[in-house]
């Protein structure tokens, strides 16, 4: 019994910290800014707003203003896309075997990156979808490139072997990766708008993208967890979950379609924002171990914190100019992520 | 249990294993034999539900196994496969719950008291407690494997498969599994590359080749010469396990053929001195002798035989024999030793040599206390007095022939104490030996091929005749020896 009471306090901790290391997140980001709003003012803010308590009595409309349109969507929005990001890189690396492995490698991102790049390129506008019109084509495309690659990558191999995934994620990604090239080559005006959105960011996107977004990650999310013991029998290679009693081929639909959706929907509204899908999960795992039941919803609540802090950064270190929040991440997360491989390495 | 019917199968359209038949028996433990590409791990993997079956049946408790969902197959088979490399460091105790998925329920599959019980009983008899809070990559290779035994075990399963379990362990950690394996009184279907350790542990063994039932039988019936020869393609021995009745197959090499240089053991490899008789041959030669050191059957290259004095009384023997041979720097492990009392001078040998062979006989000989075995009744108190036989031949002898080779050997030396009437004291009748004697045949086991050796063939005779021959001479030269001692005191 002393080993579950150790294990409980392990995860109780790993739990408390990262909720913790949130919250601050996101108190932080809605705080500063080029006009600085007191925390208590924050917290009263969001309890009038949501809770509707009667406590706004001394907070000046600005801070309302700023807090509730500006900063507030920007920062979940920047919480949905990292959790978004972070959960479905702890399943992709699970399922795939491989810490390196990450949404972008099966082609998924390059997918919705290409159906949002189109929809820029060529002026696309659905009347009924509107300002929707680039995320849902995005999600789309993420939809399509997911079914294309696994329908090739089942010709290839019948049996879809983690490998035969992972190659053919490579090919459809240089692929699209031409294609994106492509229109970028060819395009004039747009050019701003699609290198802009390549770039990934999370501002100035509004309550709606917040909409879009959360749909998608609450699916995901669900469908990604009711696997978590599926994703670690699979970890220990995909014949070993057979013999254990996991339906592998269904598990692994279902993992990978969830893993699309949520890819999916986070490159749609934000663009491409690399590494948190590789890191989050890589660092969350060497804390905390490997076992999905918890590398999961604590990769989700790191990642959502980690790009909260890294949007605040990406405003706030040339300001009053914006930084993407994309090139932040690589910057941050790339040298993290060589600098564990290489321990990693050389204790082997 | 486990009923397989005209089973084909392999991977999509190209069926590697072909009409294969059989059933385990609850309990049993039933092993799969084939050379590389025979099938082996294609059927094991038709079994547990990984590969189709394209034709035939495979019955599990006369259920198909197509019938059973993933988890409840998975309730009635568990494999343990070959380790393999783990990406992320789960804990041992992680890796051992994960057993408990196919009896879990629920879309979140809670973990129960019941669940928990079964992985701690486990953990501790496979000996994997102690380990729970390490990670995978913290272990051996043999400790990983017994992790992996205790997920398969904690599954609760009828029956275990087993693909070279052993593959990548050392010698210890593979028979600890083993035994492991065969105390859970498991019906066990396993795979095996190496025939020795299928011999060893299996109940019966299907023997495949290209894909197809060459045998099932005993290890005893499967495991022979010319079957291995024939599956394997290699030219193979068998002999009996040293301890239980289980067959054990070797290989030969290639030797180099620059080594097979005629060489022959002659008298010149003989160094007569006061306190010993050695022969050092430049190759070993199999060996059977009794002895105080060496003796058995084994390959041996150095033979000594030590005089010591007549009081000669020591505890430990071999002990003592052990150092003295140390203090010359013999090898222990390739060297007879025998001692005997006798005068070193008396020794007697002989060269005989026939058209396509030859024989070096050896003799010292001592009768101070010779023995009629046949009448005498109790022990008589040990003098080293001592009839020593060496017998060198230049030849391929059988396992038989070696002991025939003993037998003419022990008739030539019964013969010359007839003729010579040496008579035992106690008992009045013409004495067999001295309760001390010692014999050794050693054959080079190159030149001509000799399955027998007994008085019918030319080699037995000549084995016979040169041990008649040196023990009379010996005898003779002993007995004057000892007329001299009488006459001088």
């Amino acid at each position: 019994m002393s080993i579950q009471s150790f294990l409980k306090s392990k995860y109780m901790l790993a739990y408390v910290s990262t909720i913790v290391f949130l919250l601050c997140s996101i108190v932080a980001a809605i705080s500063i800014g080029s006009v600085h709003v007191p925390v208590l003012d924050i917290v009263k803010i969001i309890g009038a707003q949501i809770f509707h308590l009667p406590i706004m009595d001394q907070v000046k409309d600005m801070y309302v203003n700023i807090v509730y349109e500006i900063r507030l969507p920007r920062v979940l929005l920047a919480g949905f896309v990292g959790a978004s990001l972070a959960i479905a890189g702890a399943a992709f690396q699970g399922l795939l075997r491989n810490p390196l492995a990450d949404p972008y490698i099966l082609g998924i991102s390059s997918g919705a990156s290409v159906g949002a790049v189109a929809t820029l390129f060529f002026h696309l506008s659905i009347p009924l979808l509107g300002n929707f019109t680039l995320p849902v084509f995005s999600i789309i495309s993420a939809f399509l490139t997911i079914i294309a690659v696994l329908y090739f990558a089942r010709m290839a191999d019948r049996t879809l072997r983690v490998e035969t995934i992972i190659l053919t994620g490579v090919i459809f990604s240089s692929f699209l990766g031409a294609f994106i090239s492509l229109l970028i080559a060819l395009s004039g005006d747009e050019l701003e708008a699609i290198i802009g959105w390549l770039l990934g960011s999370v501002a100035m996107r509004g309550w709606s993208y917040v909409a879009i977004i959360v749909p998608f990650f609450i699916i995901g999310t669900v469908l990604l967890w009711m696997n978590a013991k599926e994703l670690n029998a699979m970890s220990f290679g995909e014949e070993r979950a057979e013999h254990l009693g996991v339906d592998v081929a269904k598990r692994k639909l279902l993992i990978l379609l969830a893993g699309s959706i949520l890819t999916g929907a986070a490159v749609a509204v934000s663009g491409a924002i690399s590494f948190v899908g590789l890191v989050i999960p890589h660092m969350v795992r060497r804390l905390w171990g490997p076992n999905h039941v918890h590398l999961l919803p604590l990769s989700m609540l790191a990642g959502s914190g980690f790009l909260i802090l890294t949007d605040l950064v990406s405003r706030m270190i040339i300001s009053p100019r914006v930084l993407p929040i994309g090139v932040i991440t690589a910057i941050i997360g790339a040298p993290i992520f060589a600098s564990i491989l290489l321990k990693q390495r050389q204790r082997k | 249990m486990l009923k397989l019917e005209r089973v084909t199968g392999g991977y999509f359209s190209d069926p590697i294993v072909q009409n294969i038949s059989f059933s385990v028996e609850k309990g049993e433990f039933f092993g799969i034999l084939g050379p590389n590409g025979s099938g082996k791990t294609t059927l094991l993997k038709i079994i547990s539900g990984i590969l189709p079956v394209m034709e035939g049946k495979i019955l599990i408790d006369g259920k198909e196994i197509h019938q059973y969902s993933r988890k409840k197959l998975a309730q009635k088979i568990a494999v343990l496969s070959q380790i393999s490399p783990q990406a992320f460091s789960y804990t041992v105790k992680e890796t051992v719950e994960l057993g408990r998925y196919a009896h879990q329920k629920g879309v979140f599959h809670q973990w129960t008291i019941e669940d928990e019980k079964i992985v701690q009983q486990v953990m501790e008899e496979t000996n994997t407690l102690h380990l729970q809070h390490a990670t995978l990559q913290e272990l051996s290779g043999g400790e990983q494997q017994r992790v992996y035994l205790a997920q398969a075990l904690v599954q609760q399963p009828d029956i275990l498969l087993l693909d070279e379990p052993t593959n990548h362990l050392d010698l210890a950690h593979q028979k600890n599994l083993l035994d492991l394996l065969k105390k859970q009184k498991l019906t066990v279907v396993s795979v095996f590359h190496e025939l020795n350790l299928a011999s060893l542990y299996c109940d019966r063994l299907l023997l495949l080749n290209n894909g197809r039932m060459q045998l099932l039988s005993s290890p005893d019936e499967v495991l022979t010469e010319s079957q291995i020869k024939e599956v394997y393609q290699t030219e193979v021995r068998k002999q009996a396990h040293y301890d239980i009745a289980k067959p054990q197959i070797h290989i030969k090499p290639e030797l180099d053929s620059s080594d097979e240089s005629r060489w022959n053991i002659d008298a010149s490899l003989l160094k007569i001195e006061k306190e010993k008789i050695v022969l050092q041959s430049p190759k070993a030669l199999r060996t059977v002798s009794s002895g105080v050191v060496g003796s058995g059957i084994g390959w041996r290259s150095v033979f000594i035989n030590r005089k010591v004095p007549p009081d000669y009384q020591h505890a430990r023997p071999v002990k003592e024999m052990e150092g003295y041979l140390a203090n010359f720097g013999f090898p222990l492990t390739q060297t007879v030793a025998m001692m005997t009392a006798v005068e070193m001078d008396d020794a007697c040998y002989g060269f005989y040599e026939e058209e396509d062979f030859s024989v070096l006989t050896v003799v010292t000989a001592g009768i101070g206390n010779a023995i009629d075995s046949t009448k005498a009744e109790k022990p008589v108190p040990v003098e080293v007095g001592t009839i020593n036989i060496w017998v060198f031949v230049n030849g391929k002898l059988s396992d038989e022939a070696f002991i025939q080779g003993v037998m003419t050997a022990t008739e030539g030396k019964a013969q010359v104490l007839r003729e010579l009437e040496i008579v035992d004291e106690e008992t009045k009748t013409i004495a067999t030996g001295t309760p001390t004697d010692s014999i050794l045949i050693a054959a080079t086991q190159s030149g001509r091929n000799f399955p027998y050796a007994g008085a019918a063939t030319d080699i037995g005779r000549c084995i016979g005749k040169s041990v008649y021959n040196e023990t009379k001479k010996a005898i003779e030269k002993y007995l004057q020896r000892k007329q001299k001692e009488r006459h001088r005191f």
